[in-house]
């Protein structure tokens, strides 16, 4: 069962997953998934809606439960030991279709808010490493704002700057362009194309096919809770193998 | 209109907008003679004004008599109020029967409150970390002020409280201790772990389930016979914490309203970046859900404020009762409505000012658009 936390030890996999299963009462939403995520790897995840695809990623640090299989995160397996959520939710960030920013703080609160409260920074510091973030997202300027005072794409740059004060070795990101107005969707995926060329790992949900091209290392495409096929966003746009991603592609693509 | 000017495409100016948008004339218009029935009310409101307000100037100010040393005085020198009764019995209402060599102490007590509100209730008051800190000794402070008995100073059995006195010290206690309580119990109702979930709900459910004049009957009479032989403790220490208990079950449930009104991604956000359960609830959950809260928070304070009141059917005096007791007096009987006015307005300057405060505090809280 509960293997101990292992070891700082530098694991070459960022996260891996092991015949992993997930079920909601008595639907099976997540069946045998079996991933591998190496270090500085950029996974674009896409599939029709209810695939099970935020689910996945949720599991990665245990805003949902899995309940048979192993998921390892940064070397470290995820058990009921809090301990060890703790210590995986420290490393990992995530970015929600919502944004999820602390209405009742400014956009400088919220990003050092982690900081200072689960890494223990000094408010100085932790203000310069959010500054220093907020400057990369391009809105230093917004920081003294409340985010019900930004726009949509505005608030998701926050979000993504709130994630990376915690300094985390992967990112997650949930379909971080799907609540966007169409003109403020690409601001983001500038963000998140500048993010990728640091080399941080990172698993996108998302339907920007044009991002998965850009950026991903590799492209999985999920249907009815299971991972269909993975490629290569080349071979998995020109060439698909199965007959769902096919017609997933042609629906996505097809206008 | 006439002064239609035509812009190119892209290059139209802001305006101000047209006169009749702005301004009292627009206010006026809009809210009393915009319509036929709204002219009809608005001048039948002033008519009915018109038939009262005279009435009542004469009978409070014109016609009052402000002192007197009995009805019989009072009714031979004015046909109005006779608010010298009030005069001449106002010690009692403040003080009930706290010794009169000794009222200086509620009185300190009573200013240090204000010194103890100030920093709870604004947080651009100078050095307020060190006031806020004095604000938590308050409490004790104010207790061994009032009752004595420690440091020299005599003690006072309270059973001599009374009046606005006692209403004072039930309402502000049982508002003080009833808010954080409610908090846990509203946190430990909306909890994960059922054993906390089941007793903070059968106890919300409890006390809300059973009048509060049956709570102070239980704090008055039954409590002696759960406690220990031997154990007996005060009876106004009792009565406080059955309102305070009373008033946190009321209080547990606006707060949860206010839990349940938060987006689930707010939580999940907190647990992604890996704050832990009290962070999560102090720094992210209760800032906003009590906030949602105020105007249902506020409504409960002045509930309780109000429900003090009932403490007469145990045989204490708070305002209400002293008063009771006042138009009985032969000297000045039967002057009710004089008594009654001013116990209400009493009443009433207290509960709008926790009302006004209410309203500033969610001006202030207010940090742009909802998305």
């Amino acid at each position: 069962m509960a293997k101990v936390a292992t070891s700082k030890v530098e694991s070459e996999n960022a996260i891996e997953v092991r015949q992993m299963h997930k079920w909601y009462g008595e639907f099976h939403v997540l069946k045998n998934i079996n991933l591998t995520v190496k270090r500085g790897e950029r996974i674009v995840i896409c599939g029709p809606s209810g695939s099970g695809k935020s689910t996945m990623i949720r599991c990665m640090n245990r805003l949902e439960e899995h309940q048979q299989g192993h998921i390892l995160v940064d070397g470290i397996e995820l058990t009921n030991d809090l301990k060890n959520i703790d210590a995986i939710r420290r490393e990992v960030g995530m970015v929600f279709q919502h944004f999820n920013l602390f209405p009742h703080l400014t956009v400088l609160e919220n990003c050092t808010l982690a900081p200072i409260w689960v890494r223990k920074t000094p408010k100085r510091e932790a203000e310069e490493i959010a500054m220093k973030y907020l400057e990369r997202v391009k809105i230093p300027e917004q920081a003294l704002k409340y985010p019900g005072q930004l726009s949509g794409g505005q608030q998701q740059r926050v979000a993504i700057a709130r994630s990376l004060c915690m300094n985390p070795r992967i990112m997650l990101f949930d379909e971080p362009t799907s609540a966007l107005d169409p003109e403020m969707i690409s601001e983001v995926l500038d963000t998140m194309i500048d993010l990728a060329s640091t080399g941080m790992t990172m698993l996108c949900v998302t339907h920007e096919m044009g991002f998965a091209r850009k950026v991903a290392d590799r492209v999985i495409f999920m249907d009815g809770g299971e991972i269909i096929e993975e490629n290569k966003p080349e071979e998995f746009f020109t060439n698909p193998q199965n007959e769902r991603t096919k017609l997933f592609l042609s629906q996505i693509l097809g206008h | 209109m006439s002064d239609a000017k035509s812009y190119e495409p892209g290059q139209h100016p802001s305006l101000p907008p047209p006169k009749n948008l702005v301004g009292w004339q627009r206010w006026v218009w809009d809210n009393l003679f915009g319509t036929v029935s709204n002219t009809v009310l608005t001048l039948l409101s002033v008519y009915l004004l018109y038939l009262i307000i005279p009435g009542m100037l004469d009978y409070f100010v014109l016609d009052a008599v402000i002192s007197a040393n009995s009805r019989a005085e009072c009714a031979e020198l004015g046909k109005g109020a006779c608010w010298a009764f009030i005069g001449d019995r106002f010690q009692v209402f403040i003080y009930g029967f706290y010794p009169a060599e000794l009222r200086w102490r509620p009185n300190l007590a009573f200013v240090l409150l204000f010194v103890a509100l100030a920093p709870v209730l604004y947080d651009n008051i100078p050095f307020r970390k060190y006031g806020l800190m004095f604000s938590l000794a308050f409490p004790i402070i104010a207790g061994v002020l009032m009752v004595g008995g420690v440091f020299g100073l005599e003690p006072v059995d309270t059973r001599l409280f009374g009046g606005v006195l006692l209403t004072i010290v039930i309402g502000v206690t049982g508002i003080t201790f009833s808010l954080p309580l409610g908090i846990l119990l509203a946190l430990g109702r909306y909890s994960n772990l059922p054993a906390i979930k089941i007793v903070c709900t059968v106890f919300i459910e409890f006390i809300r389930g059973v009048p509060l004049i049956t709570l102070l009957f239980v704090a008055s009479t039954m409590l002696s016979y759960f406690l220990p032989p031997g154990t007996s403790f005060d009876l106004l220490l009792r009565v406080l914490i059955m309102v305070t208990l009373f008033a946190s079950a009321y209080m547990a449930e606006v707060i949860r309203g206010g839990l349940q009104s938060l987006p689930k991604g707010q939580f999940e956000a907190a647990d992604a970046m890996g704050l832990k359960y009290w962070q999560t609830m102090r720094l992210i959950v209760l800032p906003q859900a009590l906030k949602i809260s105020i105007p249902g928070i506020v409504n409960t304070f002045i509930g309780l404020y109000k429900d003090t009141t009932l403490v007469i059917v145990i045989g204490m005096l708070d305002v209400l009762g002293v008063a009771k007791s006042a138009v009985s007096d032969p000297v000045w009987n039967g002057l009710s409505v004089e008594i009654y006015v001013f116990v209400a307005g009493f009443f009433f300057i207290c509960c709008f000012g926790m009302s006004r405060y209410s309203m500033y505090l969610e001006k202030k809280l207010h940090t742009g658009h909802k998305r």
